[in-house]
Parts: structure tokens; sequence; C-alpha cells
């Protein structure tokens, strides 16, 4: 009977297994990829103008891991991404918390306010970031160096905590309060409830919230670009300033390699999260920076 | 039921305080004195006095900034429109498949989302150039169009002139189409699964066909997931920066770009301020619009 089943016409909902929307499906994923695949695959190419194949060479790749501004941009990128998402993970949970856990006047204004940083465009942001750093609190010139990225840290932990709240307070919705009191029955301080009953259930959030927080710091360009100076150039700000003038292969191998350890990044916070569809769309729809 | 904060006025201030200071201090001061920058003058080069003028808004209503504010807009709005061409079809197969193709189709629409923008932006640069591989793949097929032609003794089709791409309108809309489409497509899936299929069902069996059941049943239920997904869209398309500085020619400015170059080239402070502003207040109005529409409760047309 089954056997007879499957041979039948798609079922009335079954809509990926009609033709019309396979086909659309292809088209937008040829949308989507061809332009990151032919930039990867040229960036092989054994041709300075980059257009017509002209045999294989790694050449580009050794020229842009030489190539020591680029270096030191990505670099300089990692540890943004690593310090701004680590005080994002802290300061998004303790707001978190402090929103999910208390009642207090101004809560409804606190709560648009903490919505502010992820609806503002960007652009706005990162002018009100230049105005800031440039008269209200110069950063020091010529700072040893992860000192001379403060700026930029402060300006991506100010954009990435509100998310890691949001995606933090959308798990403690499901908290059985219950749990807490009983600790607090059973003898436990707050700070002990906090730290063996609260946490422990934040922790698949606080992960997911890294995650995005990491994306994020590592992702973005123009508040970036606002605070950046000359000595502190992230790898997007170096990248944009090369890309401006010419179509370089060496890009073309620095962004591959830059692909590649996104989709690993995104492999393993697969493998960590076990289910690629929850994985895949997590704190997604609040991404709204571009 | 949430606790009040006076029953444990120490834990509420550990975790308030911190991140209350940090957003007062590095985003809300900030945008504070952008704000009342709006208001200023510019006097000599580097001071600006607060005289309280609205001179700064004015100039942002003159024809030549209305304009790229307009077209600004116009922009956003095509590119959402687009967006929701192209992306409603990808969440509705989204939406019907099979758990395991489900999850292999949301990736298929993250990975790009995940990748670096300017990467993203630079990429779509090499596909739309004037020697880029549309135009080359255009050419290699004239030329043997045309060489086939001469040898069945037709005239030759002469040169290939190559498109132009880049540069202009046309590849700024496909450059945030191509950027935004994700921002589209996962909150329409999200209102789409949501949907009783029983409904869906009763109405295929009654005898509406595919297109009357989606026009009548799954649009208006999943009207507010279109709302929020239009909205999603709508916003960063605006406020868009790189993508038109990188793919636009010199007529497809828009209004991130002008702000750019008062901040850091014309030195124009308060105007920049003011522009920023007026991007701000338009973001705000699309958000109370998309909240006002969603108010009335949609439900399947009979």
């Amino acid at each position: 009977m089954s056997e007879r089943i499957r041979k039948e016409p798609p079922g009335p909902l079954e809509y990926l297994r009609r033709w019309p929307l396979r086909a659309w499906l292809v088209m937008v994923a040829v949308f989507l990829y061809a332009p990151l695949i032919t930039l990867m695959a040229f960036s092989f190419n054994d041709s300075r103008r980059n257009i017509v194949w002209q045999g294989f060479t790694l050449k580009y790749y050794a020229k842009a891991l030489t190539n020591e501004s680029l270096i030191q941009a990505f670099v300089n990128s990692l540890t943004i991404a690593a310090v701004s998402t680590l005080l994002s993970v802290v300061l998004g949970a303790m707001a978190a918390f402090a929103l999910w856990r208390f009642r207090f006047t101004g809560k409804a204004a606190l709560d648009g306010a903490m919505a502010l940083p992820i609806v503002v465009p960007e652009i706005c942001m990162g002018v009100a970031m230049l105005v800031f750093f440039a008269k209200v609190l110069p950063w020091p010139q010529g700072l040893p160096w992860p000192l001379d990225l403060g700026a930029i840290i402060i300006a991506h932990v100010s954009f990435s905590f509100p998310f890691v709240a949001v995606v933090v307070r959308a798990r403690m919705a499901s908290f059985n309060r219950e749990l807490e009191e009983a600790a607090k029955d059973l003898g436990a301080s707050e700070w002990r409830t906090i730290r063996d009953v609260v946490i422990p259930h934040m922790s698949p959030s606080l992960l997911a919230g890294a995650l995005l927080a990491f994306t994020l710091s590592l992702d973005d360009f123009v508040i970036t670009f606002f605070t950046s100076g000359p000595d502190t150039v992230t790898f997007p700000v170096k990248v944009y300033s090369m890309v401006r003038f010419s179509v370089t292969p060496e890009v073309n191998a620095a962004s591959t390699l830059l692909i590649v350890i996104t989709v690993v990044l995104t492999a393993v916070a697969l493998r960590l999260q076990g289910d690629p569809a929850a994985a895949a769309g997590h704190g997604v729809p609040d991404k709204t920076k571009s | 039921m949430e606790q009040s904060w006076k029953q444990a006025k120490a834990v509420f201030a550990g975790a308030l305080g911190p991140p209350l200071f940090w957003l007062v201090l590095f985003f809300l001061v900030p945008l504070g004195i952008v704000w009342v920058y709006s208001f200023g003058q510019n006097q000599g080069l580097t001071e600006i006095s607060f005289t309280g003028t609205f001179a700064n808004y004015a100039r942002a209503l003159e024809p030549l900034y209305l304009k790229i504010l307009l077209k600004s807009a116009g922009v956003a709005a095509l590119t959402t429109f687009l967006c929701l061409v192209v992306g409603f079809p990808v969440a509705l197969a989204i939406t019907f498949a099979s758990n395991r193709a489900k999850a292999w189709l949301l990736l298929l629409i993250m990975l790009p989302f995940w990748t670096n923008l300017l990467i993203r932006t630079y990429a779509l640069m090499a596909v739309l150039r004037t020697e880029g591989y549309i135009n080359q793949s255009l050419g290699w097929l004239w030329t043997h169009a045309g060489g086939l032609m001469t040898l069945l003794g037709l005239a030759p089709l002469g040169d290939f002139t190559p498109l132009e791409l880049l540069h202009n309108n046309f590849a700024v809309v496909v450059g945030l189409v191509y950027v935004h489409l994700p921002f589209m497509v996962l909150p329409l899936y999200s209102a789409l699964d949501r949907l009783d299929r029983s409904l869906l069902e009763a109405s295929l069996d009654l005898g509406a066909g595919h297109l009357r059941t989606l026009a009548l049943i799954v649009v208006p239920l999943a009207l507010p997931g279109i709302m929020s997904g239009l909205l999603i869209t709508f916003i960063p398309a605006l406020g868009a920066y790189l993508t038109p500085d990188l793919l636009g020619g010199p007529d497809s400015q828009m209004i991130a770009n002008v702000i750019e170059r008062q901040f850091k080239r014309a030195n124009d402070w308060p105007f920049g301020a003011a522009m920023s502003f007026m991007l701000m207040y338009l973001t705000f109005i699309a958000i109370a619009a998309q909240g006002l529409l969603s108010r009335r409760r949609p439900e399947a047309r009979r």
C-alpha cells in the first residue's frame, strides 16, 4: 500500500515535491551561492585580471598570508570579537535576568531602550560613536596593542549585548520559578541559587548568544568604520580599503579563508546544538544589522 | 510571578546596574549628543555652537536632500517587495518540507547570511563588473553566435558591448535583495510554520485551487508574519551604507552615504546629525506603521 502511495502525485501540501517550487529553489540557491562560489574558485586562478581561467595557483594565498597589515587586521578582528563577546554575554545575561526576575517602575521604558540598539540604523550608531569618542571620551592615541582597540570593543558591546539579552530572556521564559523557591527553601543563598539553578538553565542561550555576538562583531563594518583609527584596522575595514580601489585576487584568497572559517564555525555550532534547524534559526529575526 | 525589586535590592542593583550603566553611557549619551548637535551650527573648523536652530532640518528638506530621502525609501521599498516575491515561495517550500529537508533548506538560506557582508558585496561586484562573469559569459555567447552566423552565411553580429551592470541603481537593488533575502525568509517561515494545516486541507478539499487557497487562506492568516518580515527587511535596507557605496554609481546615493560624507569628508557635523535623525524618525515611523497595521487581527476570508 505504502509503495503505491509513494508513486502517486504529490500530496496536497507537499509543495516541495512540485516542480515549479523546486525550480524556484534552485534559482534562489544559484542567486545566493554563485557569486560566493565563483569568488572562491577564482582565488586559485593564475591571472592578475582574474576573469579568465589561466590555471591553478596558490600564490595569492601566499601573498595574503604574508601581507602583514592584512594579518594584523585579522588578528584585531578576532581579538575584538572575543573580548566584546565575553562582555556582551555577561551584560546581556545580567540585563535579561533583571528584566525576567524583577518588577520595577520604568521597566517598560528600559525594555524600549534595550531594543533601541537593535532597531537604530547602523549608520546612526556609527556617527554617535564617532562623536562620542571624538568629544566626550577621546581614546588615547598610541596605546599598546590590545588597549588601542578599546573604543571599537566598547562600540561592539553596545550593539551586541541587547541581542544576547533577547536570546537569554526567551530562554528564561521556560524557567520554572518554583525551582528557585525550592532552592531557597533548602537553604541556598541568593547567589548560590543563581549559580546552581538559574545559570545552568540559561546556559544553552548563553552559548547561542555568544555565537550571535561573535558573528555580529566579526561581521560589522559600518560602526567599526566610524570608530577605527589608522592603527586600529579590522578585517572588514581593511578589505573595504582594498576593494575600494581595485579587485585583487589577494582579496579573493583572504575572503575564501574567512568563508571557510565561517562554514567550519557553523558546522561546530550545529554539532554543539544538535538540531541543525534550531541552530540555523538562533536569534535570527533579530539580526537587523547589515 | 515577578518579584518586586524591593525584596532583594542588592541582587536587583547588582544585576541591573552594569547593563544599565553601559546602555546609558555608551549608547544613549552618544545618541543624545548627536541629537543635540542636530540643532547646532558650525563655528569655524572644529567648534560647534548650540543655537537651537532648525536650519539643519530645513536643509535636510531642501529638494536635493529630500529627493535622496524619498529615493532611499523607494529603493528600500522595492528591495522589500522583491525579497517578498523571491522569498515567499522559498518559505512555503521550507514549511511543507520533511524535517530533514527543512533543516538543510534553512541552512541553505542561513549560510550566506553568516558570511561577512563585505565579502558578499565584493563577490557580487566581481559578478556584475564590466569585465565580470556575466558580461564574460554573454560576450562568449555573442562571439560564438556571431561565428555560427558567419558560418551560415549571415551577416556577423559585430562587437559585443558589455552591459553596464555595476555602479548604477540596478546593481544597488540587486545587492540589497541579495543581502536581505534571509531577513525576509526567516520570519515568513516562522509565520507559515504556525499555520493550522487543517484549514489549508479543508480549503483544498472544498475545491479551491492552490492559488486561491494561497490568496484567501494562507496570506491572510500569515499576515502578521508577512508584516514583520517586511519591516525587518525594510529597516536595514533603508539605512544601508555599504551596498550603495560599493555597487552604486554617482546617482545612487542613499541617506547613509550622505550622512557618512557629512561626518568624514564635508565635516558638517550638525547637518549630518540632522540627517541621522531624519533616518531614525523614518525608521520609527515604519515601526509604528507596522504596529498599527498588525493590530487589526486578520482572519481567513471566505
